[in-house]
């Protein structure tokens, strides 16, 4: 095992939003890394040790040493390789507070009620939750008229921001959501700005690849967990 | 409608831990602020409209601008008093992140697993119990032998967490546990950071948390 260096490794799960958003910030930045396809049905040595508290994936390893929570990394990333590629975080301080705020509001108001619809079992909570997911989606509409400013094409003005990659990680699995409860939760009809910045993330090159998009594919995965 | 108020207000409640997490901040750097208590049973304009989505303390005005989110509120005042003593510590990516990551944990555990402890009974506030007991021990593990959590600066995780530290009592008695006893440096750290200025200051005595929480069960209702 190979300690010490300048290597990056990430511990993930192919359709993990979490991971999604660290693999996506790394190809932004053009950085090469070792990733590692965790069971979490039967963690890694590496993965316990690396995350003790909450063994959990993303983890990234650099030089051999680990940095786990999602949104830590992806600043971890931006201050490391502040030369690489673009700024994720605006160089404002108040810029960067509205984009932590918004970067947490998704997680909490997207990725809680996200959670729910995976691992409830009862459809009726399943329901409740793809509800919460469109109260956010809308507020979100609103925020990204705010932040992306004349032109901007994104959270982040010109080009993908903190706010991009933590929402944008979890555009894989809206069409999974549809499927699943009926309710498409990111809808041009109700909230237009957002569906257009949808596809246009989708479609960046460091998205691509990256967020999934075989339906079937991640609702035959998620199975293996509920089984 | 007042024209925009220059300099730093806070949008506060007084036993709040998020909000004396801001007021601590604010003391070590040296920076003057007006405290404006909220009543939370009759939010007022100033609060709604400056924390329209989440309608909660802190909320921190610079120049009138709004930052909210009290985790948020310390990298804001660091990175906008650069001058000031840092809480993250500066050049260090990695410390920064070890640093985000524990603060990030106490927000996780720390005030729903005590909240769990004096609203529960029985079999759910005896798994609330153990798992306090688990928190403040991997907190303990974390801190090792430094004097500080930003080792021998008192920085961002130490701020973070400083405030429940006039919660231990309220968790030991309702959890019926010593957190000297479960975890000694914890319980020593927390009395090296209550002789800081900026700590005796800004917490409110234990005893004051603890009628508090007994306030809070007659109102929920919980016996």
């Amino acid at each position: 095992m190979a300690t010490g260096g300048d290597d990056l490794k990430l511990l993930g799960v192919w359709d993990s939003p979490y991971v999604n958003r660290v693999q996506i910030v790394l190809n932004l930045k053009g950085l090469s890394y070792e990733y590692v396809e965790e069971d979490l049905l039967n963690k890694s040595e590496l993965l316990l040790s690396s995350n003790p508290m909450h063994k959990k994936v993303p983890v990234l390893i650099h030089g051999g040493k680990p940095v786990c929570e999602s949104q830590v990394i992806v600043q971890y990333l931006d201050e490391v390789f502040a030369g690489a590629g673009p700024s994720i975080l605006p160089a404002d301080p108040y810029e960067r507070a509205t984009a932590r705020f918004w970067a947490a509001f998704v997680d909490d108001k997207v990725g809680s009620p996200w959670y729910t619809i995976l691992f409830a079992r009862e459809a009726e909570k399943k329901a409740e939750a793809a509800a919460l997911i469109v109260a956010a989606l809308e507020t979100l509409e609103g925020a990204f008229r705010d932040c992306s400013g004349e032109r901007g094409g994104y959270f982040g003005g010109d080009g993908v921001g903190f706010v991009d990659v933590v929402l944008g990680s979890y555009l894989g699995w809206f069409k999974v959501i549809e499927k699943m409860t009926g309710v498409r939760v990111l809808d041009a009809a109700r909230t237009p700005l957002l569906a257009a910045w949808g596809e246009r993330f989708a479609a960046a090159d460091a998205a691509k690849g990256v967020l999934p998009d075989d339906v079937d594919k991640v609702l035959e995965f998620l199975q293996t967990f509920l089984d | 409608m007042a024209a925009e108020k220059k300099g730093l207000q806070l949008l506060d409640f007084w036993v709040s831990p998020f909000g004396q997490r801001c007021r601590i901040a604010m003391a070590e750097k040296g920076l003057a602020y007006e405290y404006l208590e909220q009543d939370l049973g009759n939010k007022s304009e100033l609060l709604l409209r400056s924390n329209p989505v989440h309608k909660k303390i802190p909320v921190l005005l610079h120049d009138g601008r709004p930052v909210c989110e009290s985790l948020i509120i310390l990298q804001y005042l660091d990175e906008a008093f650069p001058s000031t003593p840092a809480l993250l510590p500066a050049g260090d990516p990695y410390a920064r992140a070890q640093a985000r990551f524990w603060a990030d944990y106490v927000d996780k555990k720390v005030y729903d697993c005590g909240s769990r402890l004096w609203k529960l009974k029985g079999e759910p506030q005896a798994e609330a119990r153990k798992e306090m007991v688990e928190i403040l021990k991997t907190l303990e593990g974390a801190l090792g032998e430094k004097p500080y959590f930003g080792g021998d600066t008192f920085g961002f995780v130490d701020v973070a967490f400083v405030p429940f530290t006039a919660w231990f009592l309220s968790y030991e008695r309702y959890g019926e546990f010593s957190v000297a006893e479960v975890a000694p440096k914890l319980a020593a750290w927390a009395k090296r950071c209550g002789e800081r200025e900026s700590v005796a200051k800004n917490l409110h005595p234990p005893e004051k948390v603890y009628e508090f929480i007994g306030v809070l069960k007659k109102k929920y209702g919980v016996e």
